[in-house]
């Protein structure tokens, strides 16, 4: 059964109080094509879990997300993402700080259905004493033929599961059955969103026929199957302004001119005005129209 | 050589940083420890491994302003998997530091305070998780009382102290090794661990760095060495692998 449907439907799916997921990292093949859609929706109070990048800065920007789990925010070439610093410095927004590799812990946890997985990194940091929930596990193995013993009597951090009512990433191409391929130079964390999710979207740059896949690229980029998706929507340019190559990279111009208007509340509204009033076509109309007039 | 501009100074304690490490990835962050990484490797320390900031191992030694498309590629490496790397200790790193303490704990989340930072940051990124898998040393160009704190704000990358406070599990390959900044070379034979002078950039006097420091530093009292010029080989390094002079841009202007 096609798994194919369209961006609207996929984002109607996401409701108010969720946990979603999003794909890529900083600003690195975002599902920006959903991240729009949502920040012209009605869902509010959203967890977002993210390797942070835009993504972060729009949909907190937009007033619909209550906390964000995140080892960072970026937009790489460009360090700092204006709208998301605002919102932390207005303290508009709940940040839950974790380690990028507990970050990749709790996802994979959730994925492999586990309360939890064990790791040394956030021992001793503020990450521990900022999220009090966290706990530390005893080494089980202080004595006996396992027993190693620079460790005996350590604690170690139990990254809790990150659980997600829903996960979103964007790949280069899809089929219909909803596996996915992704070409650009690393996958990311997509796979363990997807496995941490309960409702899981690909957005792709084209969608195939089922079985016909693989004409596009070798087998082993396409990492993400049809096991771990449920829809899967077509959204061309969906990733703009974040890179997606090998169909186009950053646009750093675009980029430039999103940090520069979110500057202040009157470039801002006049950028949202230009580009992000609309849906994803009158977005990608404008994108086009203003890349025509540079 | 004298009369060298300050960054050089810097560029070469980079790379004494990394002497005889070995077959490790080397993670530098900014364009400071990035060449000091390239001369280390193109000197005394050849095994280095350097990437191509995005999913590869980069094969021999480029400029650090070359582009993406001049580098050779040698392995594949993604992100998942810079894990595995970073958790079984074949990697050292430099960080930048926005604040760093007398026990070498790191800052790079934010300033103030947590519900309402008056700047946020990048975040911990992976600083708590590298800190206590490998060694790991910090950059801070600008030197001053609000870089060199009594108390950082986030602890991103753990100190001696605190790693002391949270068992084996956090000191078994906790390994802070020098913090290089635009004044001076700074290790951690202090007492308890604490940040100690290792030695001063040329012209920098002992009441400039009390000055820009807002803790105490061991072994300000007694005799202090100078931190080492590039040697002419290095010299000429540094002009081809910096063509443009990065490095010195990344300090504040005398």
């Amino acid at each position: 059964m096609s798994k194919e449907t369209t961006l609207s439907e996929l984002v109607g799916e996401i409701e108010s109080g969720m946990t979603i997921g999003i794909g890529g990292w900083g600003s690195r093949r975002k599902p920006m094509a959903v991240v729009r859609a949502l920040c012209n929706s009605d869902v509010r109070d959203l967890t977002l879990v993210s390797y942070g990048g835009p993504d972060v800065g729009l949909l907190v920007k937009a007033g619909i997300v209550k906390k964000v789990v995140c080892g960072f925010v970026t937009l790489d070439s460009i360090a700092l993402d204006p709208l998301w610093r605002q919102a932390r410095q207005q303290g508009a927004v709940e940040l839950m700080e974790v380690d990028e590799g507990m970050f990749f812990l709790g996802l994979q946890a959730a994925a492999w259905r586990m309360p939890f997985l064990p790791t040394r990194a956030g021992l001793g940091s503020s990450v521990l004493e900022n999220t009090p929930a966290f706990k530390t596990v005893a080494n089980p193995y202080n004595d006996g033929p396992f027993a190693i013993p620079g460790d005996v009597g350590a604690e170690f951090v139990a990254v809790p599961a990150i659980n997600l009512d829903v996960a979103v990433v964007h790949v280069n191409i899809a089929d219909e059955n909803g596996n996915g391929m992704i070409l650009g130079p690393d996958p990311f964390f997509d796979e363990q969103f997807l496995g941490a999710a309960q409702r899981r979207f690909v957005t792709a740059e084209k969608i195939v026929p089922a079985g016909t896949l693989t004409d596009h690229g070798p087998l082993e980029r396409a990492t993400i199957h049809r096991l771990l998706t449920d829809k899967v929507a077509a959204t061309p340019n969906g990733a703009h302004f974040t890179s997606n190559p090998p169909d186009y990279n950053r646009d750093e111009v675009f980029q430039k001119m999103y940090t520069t208007a979110a500057k202040e509340e009157e470039s801002w509204n006049a950028f949202v005005q230009q580009f992000l009033a609309g849906d994803e076509t009158s977005y990608q109309q404008a994108v086009s129209e203003w890349r025509k007039a540079q | 050589m004298s009369d060298l501009p300050i960054a050089d100074y810097c560029v070469i304690a980079c790379s004494d940083s990394w002497r005889d490490c070995g077959e490790v990835m080397i993670s530098p962050f900014g364009s400071v420890p990035g060449l000091g990484a390239r001369i280390a490797k193109s000197t005394h320390s050849p095994d280095i491994v350097l990437t191509d900031g995005e999913a590869a191992l980069s094969f021999g030694i480029k400029p650090i302003n070359a582009r993406s498309d001049e580098l050779v590629r040698e392995a594949y490496v993604p992100y998942k998997s810079i894990f595995s790397v970073v958790w079984s200790g074949r990697r050292q790193i430099m960080m930048m530091a926005s604040q760093v303490d007398q026990f070498g704990n790191q800052n790079i989340s934010a300033i103030g305070p947590r519900e309402k930072p008056k700047a946020q940051l990048v975040g911990v990124r992976g600083a708590p998780g590298n800190s206590l898998n490998h060694p790991t040393s910090y950059w801070v160009p600008d030197h001053n009382s609000r870089s060199f704190v009594a108390a950082v704000d986030v602890v991103c990358g753990v100190g001696n102290d605190r790693a002391r406070g949270a068992g084996v599990g956090a000191t078994r390959f906790h390994d802070l090794r020098v913090v290089v900044s635009n004044l001076g070379v700074f290790d951690f034979a202090g007492p308890d661990g604490s940040m100690k002078v290792r030695s001063l950039h040329p012209g920098v006097t002992i009441d400039q760095v009390r000055d820009a420091t807002a803790f105490p530093l061991a072994g300000l009292d007694g005799e202090i060495a100078e931190t080492r010029a590039p040697s002419e080989d290095e010299y000429a390094l540094m002009q081809t692998l910096d063509p443009k002079g990065l490095r010195h841009k990344e300090l504040p202007q005398q």
